[in-house]
């Protein structure tokens, strides 16, 4: 039955703090590896040394550019995976049951061997968490690494998701949102931590983290050199008049 | 959204089939005779069953197609399989009762016209459904689908009756289907111009939270090549010549058709002629359809750059 659960026992996800990610696709090339060898079939690739490499990821970084209106431009690097909805629509148009999710921990999967590759469900997604695998031909996404979090036989602090285990920065965090005590839940309330595209009605479990205030020099928008010289002294100020007198460049 | 030709051709040619079964149970005058009873309904049965295998096409594991009859509870495509499934069934039984007693029940056949409109109703809600594609999000999607299959079906039954009643009534019906379809189209496309991702307050600020610091412009895609996303999603070749398009299909679908069907109706001729009424009618939609997705935006542009034309 593909309707959403009314409730999960728990709700786990992922915190994204974009402003301690530095955009260096670690998290998208360990995302690739274990997946493509631990859940369901393996990732594909076409033509990977070709000239037009593509093929199925279930973590990709934009890159965005933001303009504050008084400020310099900054850069924001924004990693982008299944947010695992409470309200998921990919869920409930799948027409054959392939698309759930699960009462326990709130984690969206994909039942391989039941998807046709109809593809309705990458297209309700608002965020593109979903991509048709190109050699397999079912539906891929983000699992929350569910075979890595519940699996006795690694290390326990392996036992996360392994884009949030290889995030050299600590951007990415993982744990329980329906617990007002734990990691994330706590970092959403101390950062402000917000939903992406909250007009679909997705309910994302996954949040993320704003870009920290910058600090804002006052040279950097509104001085030149030139203005500076004048309120020099001592011997730069000295060699300055001394240099301005030999003419003009 | 990228317009697969598997997708275009089952929407348009299921539609234009179900319609004719519609027609076809609702007791619109056709031939008697058993060659009649066999070739009609083979018709009509052949073009819908044509359009759902060519759906299976679009799959990436048509062998599996079977599983969509499960989830009729929460899922428009399901329901659609369902729902194309019971109507043909019913037809057959219909037409087989058709063949060996040459009788049209009824009772049977209005359940019978019921179940293949909702299957065309079922058809474009799985595309009204989607709150990601604000062109597909409206009640006026599901009309449109209806008014175009009730408009096929009544111009195809028409003319397949034409023999017997010249100048008759269906020239009339099928010059006000036709007009009332289009009617609708127009109304859809008139609130499409408007519906823009944005309209809907969907925008890259939304898209990434980064409104409250900024403007938000794309820097970098996230890898250098195309990928499923974008080819499916983020197409934007087929808007280049969307209003050469519109031209086309208007005057294939609604300016051709009408003329014959007023012509038909007003020199009280055969309702034969309606066949190439009905042939222009098709080729007007298949470039209808092709608009329908070709020009409608998914949210999921947003994280892409937005719409680049």
């Amino acid at each position: 039955m593909t309707s959403l659960p009314e409730t999960t026992e728990r709700a786990l996800g992922l915190v994204i703090d974009l402003d301690t990610c530095v955009g260096c696709h670690a998290c998208v090339v360990n995302c690739k590896e274990w997946n493509t060898g631990g859940y369901g079939a393996p990732l594909a690739d076409m033509n990977p040394y070709g000239a037009e490499p593509e093929g199925a990821w279930l973590n990709r970084i934009h890159t965005f550019e933001v303009s504050p209106v008084d400020a310099p431009a900054s850069i924001v690097h924004f990693p982008k995976s299944c947010l695992h909805c409470a309200d998921a629509p990919c869920v409930t148009v799948c027409p054959t049951g392939a698309s759930y999710k699960r009462s326990e921990d709130g984690i969206v999967l994909v039942d391989e061997s039941m998807c046709i590759g109809c593809g309705l469900c990458a297209w309700s997604c608002p965020y593109g968490a979903r991509e048709m695998d190109p050699v397999e031909n079912v539906m891929k996404k983000c699992t929350l690494c569910v075979d890595r979090i519940y699996n006795d036989n690694i290390p326990e602090e392996d036992r996360v998701p392994a884009c949030v285990r290889t995030c050299p920065s600590g951007a990415r965090h993982f744990g329980d949102f329906s617990d007002p005590q734990s990691n994330v839940s706590q970092l959403v309330a101390e950062r402000g931590g917000f939903d992406l595209m909250p007009e679909m009605g997705t309910a994302p479990v996954n949040k993320y983290l704003p870009p920290r205030p910058k600090a804002k020099p006052e040279c950097a928008t509104t001085t030149t050199p030139a203005s500076v010289q004048a309120e020099v002294g001592g011997f730069l100020g000295w060699l300055d008049r001394a240099l301005e007198k030999l003419g003009k460049d | 959204m990228h317009p697969a030709i598997s997708v275009i051709f089952f929407t348009v040619t299921s539609g234009a089939g179900f319609g004719l079964i519609a027609m076809i149970g609702a007791g619109m005058p056709l031939p008697g005779g058993l060659l009649s009873a066999f070739l009609i309904p083979a018709l009509a049965g052949g073009m819908a069953i044509a359009g759902l295998v060519a759906s299976t096409f679009h799959l990436g594991r048509p062998e599996r197609a079977w599983r969509a009859f499960s989830q009729w509870r929460s899922s428009w495509l399901s329901r659609e399989g369902v729902l194309a499934v019971t109507t043909l069934v019913l037809f057959a039984i219909y037409t087989l009762i058709w063949m060996v007693t040459g009788e049209r029940l009824f009772w049977l056949g209005l359940p019978l016209a019921i179940c293949a409109l909702l299957t065309v109703y079922t058809t474009a809600m799985i595309y009204a459904q989607l709150k990601t594609v604000p062109h597909w999000h409206t009640g006026l999607t599901p009309l449109s689908y209806l008014a175009f299959s009730l408009a096929c079906g009544l111009v195809l039954a028409g003319s397949l009756g034409g023999h017997l009643q010249p100048g008759s009534l269906a020239a009339r019906l099928s010059f006000f289907a036709i007009l009332i379809a289009w009617l609708v189209k127009y109304l859809w496309w008139k609130r499409a111009h408007g519906a823009s991702l944005s309209a809907f307050g969907s925008t890259m600020e939304t898209a990434t939270g980064l409104g409250a610091i900024g403007k938000v412009r794309l820097l970098e895609r996230p890898h250098t090549g195309e990928n499923y996303l974008t080819r499916e999603m983020v197409h934007v070749i087929g808007r280049k010549h969307a209003s050469k398009l519109r031209t086309i299909a208007v005057f294939l679908g609604a300016g051709l058709p009408l003329l014959i069907a007023f012509g038909v109706w007003i020199l009280s001729a055969s309702t034969v002629w309606l066949v190439f009424a009905f042939v222009s009618l098709m080729a007007g939609l298949f470039v209808e359809r092709w608009l329908f997705f070709a020009e409608a935006e998914h949210a999921v542009s947003l994280y892409y750059g937005g719409r680049e034309d």
